[in-house]
């Protein structure tokens, strides 16, 4: 940052659950050059202007998935969004949309946390495998059925572009969703059944009505709505399935 | 003592927050053209079923300019439906591989347009040749 010769405005949503009922907009005027993200905006007005703004960041080149905020209204990555493709107009920015704000552009992510444990986020074996049977062989083209699902880095920016998941927070929505396919079509996992108990269920795929903002605003092209959508089929598939090969067992 | 109060922000007027969402809104209320016109076909065949007067007064009635008037924004709101349909169309199916590559949205998309163009066409083809 050698000079600042332009000025814009960014105009942040504050909330501090100590002092203020609901959350108020304050505008802060910042020097920038071209190279500053919305990122470095924010970071600028905790160093010079307010230390009290609260944010979360950490890798600042989009791939750690913290520093997701509403910028203008849309969802985006804060570390890869510049400002100066709002100059000379001032930008806004929220925090993420649909999460409960625990203080200024920091969310709360507890539901998110739980629904990614519930997928059960790492491959199950089908049987146990010892040492001397040596590694998993895959087939590039297994590979390639959940290779771009594994590209998530939760984010949660598919969840802010998701209006159902506004309307009813128990949805699994997009991401758990991408990931529960990820192994679910994995030839090393053995778990499918287990998760699709979760796809099925009440918070399962079938909230989705097929907006599909959330692969649009997907900073990895992960396609979360693709996910979604096989899944409603594979759901469709069981139910219709088990009159002709029963499983037993099944809810 | 605990100092956490999460803010849960209203979700009031959400689709018109954002012009993705203002599209979603008008692309699914096309549905209710498509339900409008099916029902104003099933009445016809409800006519059709009471005899030659009646069917005669059904389709006086289409002739009517508010009819025509309504079947010019069926089309037009059935095209735009048709349109968003298949343009969602690759997000909602397995990938589909052929030769090795994975099929292009814009090529499911595109197949999904055509198709919907030969129904039409072969459809208008069948009843002009059935009306001449």
């Amino acid at each position: 940052m050698s000079e600042h010769s332009k000025i814009i405005e960014i105009e942040v949503l504050r909330y501090n659950p100590e002092t203020d009922k609901v959350p108020s907009p304050q505008v802060f005027e910042v020097p920038f050059t071209d190279d500053m993200s919305v990122l470095q905006g924010i970071q600028y007005i905790k160093d010079h202007l307010d230390g009290s703004l609260s944010f979360r960041w950490s890798c600042r080149m989009a791939i750690c998935g913290s520093c997701g905020m509403m910028i203008n209204g849309v969802p985006h990555l804060s570390c890869e969004t510049f400002l100066r493709d709002y100059y000379p107009a001032r930008v806004r920015v929220e925090a993420l949309n649909h999460f409960p704000i625990e203080r200024d552009l920091v969310i709360n992510m507890e539901g998110f946390i739980k629904k990614l444990e519930s997928i059960q986020p790492y491959i199950i074996p089908k049987e146990p495998r010892t040492l001397a049977q040596g590694e998993y062989l895959q087939t590039p083209e297994e590979l390639n059925r959940y290779e771009q699902f594994s590209s998530c880095i939760n984010c949660m920016l598919c969840y802010a572009a998701c209006p159902q998941f506004g309307l009813n927070p128990e949805f699994i929505g997009p991401a758990a969703t991408a990931l529960l396919h990820r192994y679910n079509v994995d030839t090393r996992d053995g778990a499918k059944e287990e998760r699709m108990e979760l796809v099925h269920s009440e918070e399962g795929v079938f909230h989705c009505t097929a907006v599909g903002y959330c692969s649009e605003v997907c900073p990895k092209h992960v396609d979360p709505a693709n996910a979604v959508n096989q899944n409603k089929t594979n759901s469709a598939m069981d139910y219709f399935l088990r009159f002709i090969s029963p499983k037993g067992g099944a809810k | 003592m605990n100092k956490r109060r999460p803010y849960v922000r209203p979700m009031d007027g959400w689709w018109r927050k954002n012009p993705y969402f203002v599209e979603y809104m008008i692309h699914e209320s096309t549905a209710l053209f498509v339900a409008a016109y099916a029902a104003v076909l099933l009445f016809g065949l409800l006519r059709l079923s009471q005899g030659e007067a009646a069917w005669n007064a059904w389709l006086n009635t289409l002739g009517s300019s508010w009819f025509i008037l309504f079947h010019l924004a069926a089309l037009l709101a059935i095209s735009y439906h048709t349109y968003t349909w298949f343009k969602i169309m690759p997000r909602t199916m397995p990938p589909v591989v052929i030769g090795g590559e994975r099929l292009p949205a814009w090529a499911i998309t595109g197949t999904g347009l055509a198709a919907a163009a030969a129904a039409c066409l072969g459809l208008l083809a069948i009843v002009w040749g059935m009306a001449r």
